[in-house]
This record gives structure tokens, C-alpha cells and sequence, in this order.
């Protein structure tokens, strides 16, 4: 058998966040909502309405284009995109063709073995979502909540060689739309959606063979999966002496099986032209500045300085960075405290993030903040109180909002570090227990623990475990 | 007095100061309608009427309740003494192309013959929201597609009051028709080519299109976006101007819209023509046609009495004190037409996408698939006029095509538009304030000439469709008759966002001839009635 290559190319349906849709004032967001109960005249395609574009979706798609390394485009238009679907109800999508808002541009992946490759961009555009249809006792509904939705489409080159890597790709541009802000991407609700177009040549060749495009991929494993199979599909054909039609494919999830939709005939005909009822939109140097400087550190970039400039491990940073509002949040409360970044490093990584999923809530969502974090890792540093009682006191923080500090003092869960009333304390459980300190002073050393536990019961774990030991020492040498 | 002889600013007036109820001058308009306008346009509609013929046939419906409340609420705040608005009482016809909430709005096709709109277009809202009373829906060429109203699927179509064997013109036919027979002082059109000031001048009466952008579009059942301009029929030009000043202005649902504040219209027309610069071309002399068997143009001139027209209206503004600029090269208009061929049909077929029998409107009972669906809905739906110009719409923006048209008539375009900024230009030769020109080749032809020869008909826009391409206003007002008795306009053409010039020029005009003999001859259509 020969040596061949796998030749991948992702076609992706990113849909913005935006608080309303992309060319009327209807909520973007309709999860769940009864079927067309999210619809006015603009997005049903009612004759005689006008769009007016929503230039937080502009902001958001330029956003994704310098995240992206792509130029953004100061001077954008929109296209109309002819076809008829009973979910697309002026029989034509509002899209970019000729000037979309992103140009060019590029991902870079980290692969698992520290390889990096450089997956280019051919195109971002800019455009309106359909509604969706389903069958339905033998008849097609319509549901047009989604019409409308703002979507950045974004198609890589060639550049992908296998499932793995296409999985990363998705991944990572997972990650950074959501690092961003520009988009949920949650690919089970179909934030990111993602169909997939495959070819395989022999190795060292460059030219590009037909393809064959999977549709709905629409979980990263459904990527790696199906790309697999469908390579391995192609080089088994070719190697049985087969040809390799650019048939449309449809990838099964559960079944984890492709099946054939259609044979892609030529390209439809969408008779473009530019969108007369919508200005050209124009961003100004100044606003394309500042858009390119509201870009925040990617997460690439900030894990590498988390292991640098903080000494954590590659898997810490890595987990502390999977979420933008939680690698803020470490931050803040490493600045707050001061001292050794990886006190609060191993505190995240084993409370905070514990706290975070019982809660359900991201780093940002908690009534604990950094600055209480911080505080609670300084009053075990002090010896104001033990570890059990820090671990305690980021659940009350929690659910009272009050101060750490203010919790100890109330509760009075503050650690007995007053040496005399500790003492008498420590006096009354020895003349308690003739028979114990008899032994110790006959040599048997280990009776300690036995103490120290006696004392702690007695004081409800609040004595200062260091100077129980000193006081315990002293008054059983005599 | 017939109360339907008032202009809408002595009727808003009159209503206002407690003369003259709005009740009572709707029932003077919906008299009217009864008197002259005979069976409304309807959908297969059988005629029984034997005077059918001599009828006006504006209308396609009434919107009764809805004007009755208004014309109520109208009363109640005049008796409470506060402002009932520009327009209070002012009975007021609307072309069936925009929408109206809660009424059905056909567009003169059998496509939408059921569509009642779910929201009101801004334009109406506007009116609606200074006093008008909004009597009924007029008839027009379907989805506005003709300068005859023969196109229309709601039969029997406007006929031209002056001579009801001849057209009203259009698409604005019912428009012009209703306001010219009394039925409303005003009327709300659309111009996409010349579909205001056509119909207007064939009927006797005034027609503004304003600058593209100055009254939105929303509401407007689009026929070509970047041409479309919603604008007032009227009686006479402060009129038009008092209708224009209640819809003008910038529209958050049209990004089109210019933010450019509106000036006070009825004031401006009250200055002198003094100094001002009306300009004269000989391009538009008569109509460039290309032979089709050539290619070559072949220049066809205007009617005789149409271009005296014009050089008799130059006479009287430069004696009112106006400057008369000949000569003004405008050698552009000759491709009005053929840019108009290809902008006007792809947006059209883009816009008619829409009409798909699966969200509104006309649908074919049980088809077989989604393919019978569409197909048939919309070879079943759309008349003659709509198919023509999906069909050519398509083609031309087939991506088969090695030429992108589009873009090049786009190109063109712009060259249309360099000869106005040239004449228009303040630092130029001519420095114009407004360009005089006939508004169509003819008087109104007669039912059934022109119809079906869309090509031709299509060349007597010339005299208009420029002023589309350039985005520019031209008013059309009335200016004699012809020999056989038939009105004759001319039209005035300003610089952006000028309405307040050529109405000013058209009002000077006006008030030197108000005097002419032509004034006094009534439409046939209302001799009749008395």
C-alpha cells in the first residue's frame, strides 16, 4: 500500500452572542423557546422590511478577525445569497461576498507532541443564520427563532493532515471564541457548528484530489471520528483500483457512521449581488485600533507566561487557563496575596475548581473572590487558623457573601493561640489522665499524639497545634 | 362647496379651527369614491357596470373603520383644543404597496391577494400620526411593475379621469387617478422610475419624488431597493409640499435614510424664483431609442405640445425673475433605460424571491413536493409583468454570465449621476438650481397601445428614470392640455435633498398660471358627475 496523506479542510458556522439578531431587534438567544415565538416582520421576510445591521455583531466579527491574525476589512459590504429552503424566508441570505469583514489570516494549533502548525484562513464573512425545519406527523414545521441569528463563517485552507488535528483546530477555536467573548461555542447547541471536506493524495504530492464534504460534525469527536473514517474510506477505494466521487456525507453520531446525501451536482447558482438596502460598513482606523487593542491575551500566550513567570506546571497553567474569567481570577488573587503564586495555584486547582462545580458557577460567577481567597490563604499563613477551617471557609464565604475575617470572629473558628488560657486548658486534661502521663515520663515518647489529639477534641480543633506541642512538652518534662 | 374640492391645507386647516369636522369630510371623500370610482380593482373580477368605462376605478379597497377612527379621534382632539396635526382630517389614499397593519395589501397581485400586513410602514405611520384619515388602498401596476396600471391583477384598473379611455399612467395610476377625480386631496406613491410623475402629469395633478433616502422606505413592498422613493400626489404644489413635510426625515428601519434635518417645505415655496438658475437640455428634447435591428440610437422627439409646454413655463419663471440656462448637456440620459433594465430587474427578481407560497400569501393547494410548491405558486401567482422581469433579473445576474452587470450598470450609473452633479455644480458652468424637462414624451396613451410591448413603454420613463439613478427629487406639475384635451407635465429636477427649491420654483409657476384658461377645465370623469 502506498503512503498517502490527508488532506482537511473545516468549514465553520460561529454564531456571535449578540444580544439581539443580526439585522432586527428580535433576542438572539431562543434555546428552548417555543417555535416562532422569537420572530417579527424583519425576520420572517415580510414584504416591505428593511434590515439594520446590528453593529455589535460587526464588533464581535472584527473581534474574532484580529484573534484570528486576519486583517480587518475597513470597508465590508453584504451580498445577497439567492436559493430557495422554506427556512430562509426571503429566499435569500444576507451574507458577505466580494468584501467580507475578516481577510486572510491564521491559527496556529499546539499539538499534544509541542508540534505547532499553521492552519490559514480563506475566508470570514459576516452573515444572517436560517430557521430550521423539522418533519412532524409527515409534515415540514418551520421554526424561524434562529432566522436572523448573527454567524461569522469561517473556512480554513487545506491545511489540516488528520482527525487529530482537526479536532484541534476545533479545540482550540473553542477556547478562544469563548476567551474572546464573541461567541458561547457550545457545539451541542450549535453555537459552533462545523462540516468537514476531505481528500487524500500520496505523500509528497501537492496536488488536491477530490473531496468529499461531511456535514454536521458537530462535536469534536464527531470531527476526529468521522475524518478518519472517511480517510480510510477513500484510501481503501483508491487502493481497491476506486475513484473517489465529492459525494455530500452525512456523519451518524450515535450510529458513528457516514452515510451518502447527495452527489454534489455543479454549484448552484446564488446570483449574487451586493445588498442595496444596506449601507457599506465602514470602521475608521481609530476604531479598528481599538478594536485590535480590546484584544486580551490569548490563552496560548498567557499559559506560556503562567509556567514562566509564576513557575507553575504545564498542567496547572494549563487548567487555570482553560477559562479566561478563571485565569483572571488567579491572577487578582496571586497579586492580593503577595507571596508564593503556587499556594494560590493549589488552592484553585483543588477548592476553588471544586467549588466552581458545585456551584455551577464560572471563576467570575462566585460570591468568592480573589481578594477572600487571598485573605483565607493569609490567615492559615498567620496560624489564625487551620487548614480545615480555611477549606470551610471558602464554602461560607460562598453562601453568607460576608468577609473571611468577619466568619472566624462570629463563629469564633479563630485557632487558641493565647498561651495561658491555652495551658490551663492543657493542665486540666493531664491531671485527667495520671495513667498517660505516667507513661510518657516512663519513655513512652509516643503518647504524644495521644496528647495532642486530647487537647484538640477538648478545644474543638482550635488550638494552635504548634504551641499545644510546646506547652505539652514543657509541663510533661517535669 | 364640495368639501373634495379643498386642498388638504385648507381642509387641515378648516378641521383644525373647529369649520369643518373630519367626519363630515370623510363622508364628502367616500361620496366621491361612490360617485366616480365605479367597481374597484378586485382579483377575477367580473364587471356588470354598463358606464364602467367612464368610471375612475382608483381603488382597491377601503379602509372604513380605520378612517372613521381616525377621523374621530381627529374630532375629539380639536374639541379638547389641542393639535390635531399637519394633516388633521386630510382624506388620504395609499397606493396597495405599503403596508398597513391588519389590512390586506395585494400589491396588485394575485401573489398577495390575501397578505394582510402584520405592521404599519413608516410613511403611513407618519401620516396617520399628523391627522390623516387613510380611506383605502388605490390600484397600481402589479408590484408596481408598469407605467399603465393594465398590469394590474385587481381589474378593472384606473382609468385617467381626463379621458377614461386612456391610461392613468403608472405604477401610481390609482394615486393619480384618485386625487385627480376629487376621490383624496393626496395620495401616497412610489417612484422607481418615474412611477409618480408619470401617472401624475398623465392625470392632471402634482407628483414628487423625493431625494432617495428622504422619506424611508420601511413598509414599501420593495420593487428595485436602491430606486425606490415613496412621495406625495397632490392637487397643487403646497399640497404635495405639506405631505412631504409630514413624511420626510431619517427612519432607524431604513439605513438608507438621510439624518439631514428637514427644512420647513411650506415656508420655502413661499420665496421667489428671483436669480434662481433653471436650466434646459436638449437631451431632453425627445427620446433616444436604440434600433433594434442596428443597436444605433434613433432620437424620437417629444410631443409637440409637451415641449412647447416647457419652453412656455421657461418664458413665464424667467419672467417671474428666474435665470434661464440652455444647453445644459445632460448626454447621459440616453442609458437611463438600459442601466434601468438591469438594476431595476435584479433587484426586482431578488425581492420576488420572497414570494414563495410557504409564509404568506398565495400558495397552491396540495402539491406534490417542495419543488411543485414553489413552482407552481409562483408561475400561478405572478402575472405577466413579474415573471418578464424575474426572468431577465435572473439572467442577468447568472454568475454564467462573464460580465458582472450589475456592477457595470452600477458604473453607468454613476455616469448618469456626474451629468446632474456637473449641471448641479456650484462652481460649474451652469451653477443650475433645478433642470426644467417635459415629464414623459406624450400625453396619456390610450388603453390597451402600449400594453404588452414592455420595451417600449419602458423608453417613455427616459424623461424620469434618470433622477432614480441619481438618487436626486423632481416634482412633475401640471402645464396645459393638449389638443385632445389630455394633461401635459413638466417636470423640475433639484440637487440633493433640494425639495425645497423645485417645489419653490413649482409654486412660483403655479401662482403665474393660476389664472390660464386650461385651469378651468375639469376632468371628464367629474363632469360627468354633476
Amino acid at each position: 500500500m502506498k503512503d498517502y496523506e490527508i488532506i482537511i479542510g473545516l468549514e465553520t458556522h460561529i454564531q456571535l452572542n449578540t444580544e439581539t439578531k443580526i439585522f432586527c431587534n428580535c433576542k438572539a438567544d431562543s434555546w428552548e423557546a417555543e417555535p416562532n415565538t422569537n420572530i417579527c416582520p424583519v425576520c420572517t421576510g415580510q414584504p416591505g422590511v428593511l434590515p439594520r445591521l446590528n453593529e455589535e455583531a460587526v464588533r464581535k466579527g472584527a473581534l474574532l478577525a484580529a484573534a484570528m491574525n486576519a486583517e480587518i476589512n475597513p470597508r465590508s459590504l453584504f451580498d445577497r445569497k439567492h436559493y430557495f429552503y422554506p427556512d430562509l424566508p426571503k429566499s435569500f441570505q444576507i451574507t458577505q461576498l466580494f468584501e467580507p469583514i475578516g481577510k486572510g489570516g491564521y491559527l496556529d494549533l499546539h499539538m499534544a507532541d509541542g508540534e505547532t502548525r499553521r492552519v490559514r484562513i480563506n475566508k470570514m464573512h459576516l452573515e444572517e443564520d436560517a430557521g430550521k425545519t423539522k418533519l412532524e406527523h409527515g409534515q415540514r414545521m418551520v421554526d424561524l427563532n434562529r432566522g436572523g441569528v448573527p454567524l461569522v463563517e469561517m473556512v480554513t485552507e487545506p491545511d489540516l493532515r488528520s482527525g487529530e488535528e482537526a479536532a484541534q483546530y476545533l479545540t482550540q477555536l473553542r477556547e478562544l471564541l469563548r476567551w474572546i467573548g464573541v461567541s458561547e461555542a457550545d457545539m451541542e447547541r450549535g453555537h459552533l457548528r462545523c462540516d468537514a471536506n476531505v481528500s487524500i493524495r500520496e505523500k509528497g504530492s501537492s496536488v488536491l484530489n477530490t473531496k468529499t464534504e461531511i456535514k454536521n460534525v458537530n462535536s469534536i469527536d464527531s470531527v476526529r471520528q468521522a475524518i478518519t473514517l472517511e480517510a480510510k474510506r477513500q484510501i481503501e477505494l483508491v487502493e481497491a483500483g476506486g475513484v473517489v466521487e465529492p459525494y455530500t456525507l452525512d456523519w451518524d453520531a450515535d450510529a458513528g457512521k457516514l452515510s451518502m446525501m447527495r452527489s454534489k451536482e455543479a454549484e448552484a447558482d446564488y446570483r449574487y449581488f451586493r445588498e442595496p438596502d444596506l449601507r457599506p460598513v465602514v470602521l475608521s482606523e481609530a476604531e479598528i485600533a481599538e478594536i485590535k487593542a480590546s484584544l486580551p491575551e490569548l490563552p496560548y500566550v498567557r499559559r506560556q507566561r503562567f509556567v514562566d513567570d509564576y513557575q507553575l506546571s504545564a498542567y496547572d497553567a494549563e487548567i487555570l487557563t482553560s477559562e479566561r474569567g478563571l485565569s483572571d481570577y488567579f491572577e487578582e488573587a496571586v497579586a492580593l496575596y503577595g507571596k508564593d503564586p503556587k499556594t494560590i495555584s493549589n488552592w484553585m486547582m483543588n477548592d476553588l475548581i471544586r467549588l466552581m462545580n458545585d456551584t455551577g458557577k464560572t471563576a467570575r460567577e462566585l460570591v468568592l473572590q480573589p481578594q477572600a481567597l487571598a485573605e483565607i490563604v493569609r490567615l492559615l499563613d498567620d496560624g489564625k487558623i487551620n487548614a480545615a477551617t480555611g477549606k470551610s471557609l471558602l464554602v461560607k464565604v460562598e453562601e453568607s457573601g460576608k468577609s473571611p475575617a468577619v466568619i472566624v470572629e462570629e463563629e469564633g473558628l479563630g485557632l487558641i493561640a493565647d498561651a495561658d488560657s491555652l495551658r490551663t486548658q492543657i493542665e486540666v486534661i493531664l491531671s485527667g489522665a495520671p495513667g498517660e502521663v505516667a507513661a510518657f515520663r516512663g519513655g513512652k515518647e509516643s503518647l504524644m499524639g495521644w496528647f495532642v489529639g486530647q487537647v484538640m477534641r477538648s478545644t474543638g480543633g482550635k488550638a494552635d497545634p504548634k504551641l499545644t506541642r510546646e506547652i505539652l512538652a514543657e509541663l510533661l518534662k517535669a | 362647496m364640495s368639501y373634495t374640492k379643498l386642498s388638504a391645507l385648507d381642509i387641515a386647516q378648516k378641521v383644525q379651527a373647529g369649520e369643518l369636522k373630519a367626519l363630515d369630510m370623510l363622508e364628502a371623500s367616500l361620496a366621491q369614491i361612490q360617485a366616480v370610482d365605479g367597481d374597484f380593482g378586485q382579483l377575477d373580477g367580473q364587471v356588470t357596470d354598463p358606464n364602467t368605462d367612464k368610471k375612475v376605478h382608483a381603488f382597491i379597497s377601503l379602509t372604513k373603520d380605520l378612517a372613521l377612527a381616525q377621523a374621530e379621534a381627529v374630532d375629539a382632539k380639536v374639541q379638547k383644543g389641542e393639535d390635531a396635526g399637519l394633516l388633521a382630517g386630510v382624506p388620504v389614499s395609499i397606493k396597495d404597496i405599503f403596508a398597513l397593519d391588519g389590512t390586506v395589501t395585494t400589491a396588485a397581485s394575485r401573489m398577495l391577494h390575501n397578505y394582510r400586513a402584520p405592521y404599519t410602514a413608516t410613511a403611513v405611520q407618519k401620516l396617520i400620526d399628523a391627522g390623516a384619515l387613510i380611506v383605502g388602498k388605490v390600484n397600481l401596476d402589479e408590484f408596481t411593475f408598469g407605467s399603465s396600471n393594465e398590469s394590474s391583477a385587481y381589474q378593472p384598473a384606473s382609468n385617467n379621469p381626463w379621458n377614461t379611455a386612456h391610461v392613468p399612467g403608472g405604477s401610481s395610476g390609482g394615486s393619480a387617478a384618485a386625487v385627480a377625480a376629487e376621490e383624496t386631496p393626496l395620495s401616497l406613491g412610489t417612484d422607481t422610475g418615474g412611477s409618480i410623475r408619470q401617472p401624475a402629469a398623465f392625470c392632471g395633478v402634482v407628483g414628487l419624488k423625493p431625494s432617495y433616502g428622504r422619506i424611508s422606505r420601511y413598509g414599501l413592498i420593495a420593487f428595485a431597493s436602491s430606486l425606490d422613493c415613496p412621495g406625495p400626489l397632490a392637487r397643487n404644489v403646497p399640497d404635495a409640499a405639506l405631505m412631504l413635510q409630514v413624511m420626510a426625515g431619517s427612519d432607524q428601519r431604513d439605513e438608507n435614510t438621510s439624518i439631514l434635518p428637514v427644512p420647513n417645505y411650506l415656508e420655502a415655496i413661499q420665496q421667489d424664483v428671483k436669480g434662481l438658475r433653471i436650466g434646459l437640455s436638449p437631451d431632453y428634447a425627445g427620446i433616444a431609442y436604440p434600433n433594434p435591428e442596428t443597436g444605433a440610437f434613433e432620437v424620437i422627439p417629444v410631443q409637440r405640445e409637451v415641449n412647447q409646454a416647457v419652453l412656455d413655463a421657461a418664458e413665464c419663471l424667467a419672467k417671474l425673475g428666474a435665470e434661464i440656462v440652455e444647453d445644459v448637456p445632460m448626454p447621459h440620459t440616453r442609458y437611463g433605460i438600459p442601466v434601468y433594465f438591469v438594476v431595476s430587474r435584479i433587484e426586482a427578481a431578488s425581492n420576488l424571491n420572497r414570494m414563495d407560497g410557504v409564509k404568506y400569501g398565495f400558495s397552491v393547494v396540495d402539491p406534490k413536493d417542495l419543488q411543485d410548491l414553489y413552482r407552481r405558486t409562483r408561475s400561478e401567482g405572478f402575472g405577466m409583468q413579474p415573471k418578464l422581469r424575474i426572468l431577465m433579473g435572473a439572467y442577468l445576474s447568472a454568475s454564467s454570465k462573464n460580465l458582472n452587470y450589475y456592477q457595470l450598470a452600477s458604473q453607468v450609473r454613476a455616469m448618469v449621476r456626474k451629468d446632474f452633479d456637473l449641471a448641479f455644480d456650484a462652481t460649474g458652468a451652469h451653477r443650475l438650481d433645478a433642470l426644467l424637462t417635459p415629464t414623459t414624451p406624450t400625453s396619456a396613451f390610450k388603453r390597451a397601445e402600449l400594453f404588452g410591448d414592455s420595451v417600449l413603454m419602458q423608453y417613455a420613463d427616459q424623461m424620469t428614470v434618470s433622477v432614480n439613478h441619481a438618487g436626486l427629487p423632481a416634482v412633475t406639475v401640471p402645464a396645459g392640455l393638449d389638443d385632445a384635451g389630455l394633461p401635459i407635465g413638466i417636470q423640475l429636477i433639484g440637487n440633493d435633498f433640494r425639495e425645497d427649491t423645485i417645489l419653490r420654483v413649482a409654486n412660483a409657476y403655479e401662482q403665474a398660471t393660476s389664472d390660464a384658461a386650461w385651469r378651468k377645465i375639469r376632468p371628464m370623469a367629474l363632469q360627468e358627475v354633476k
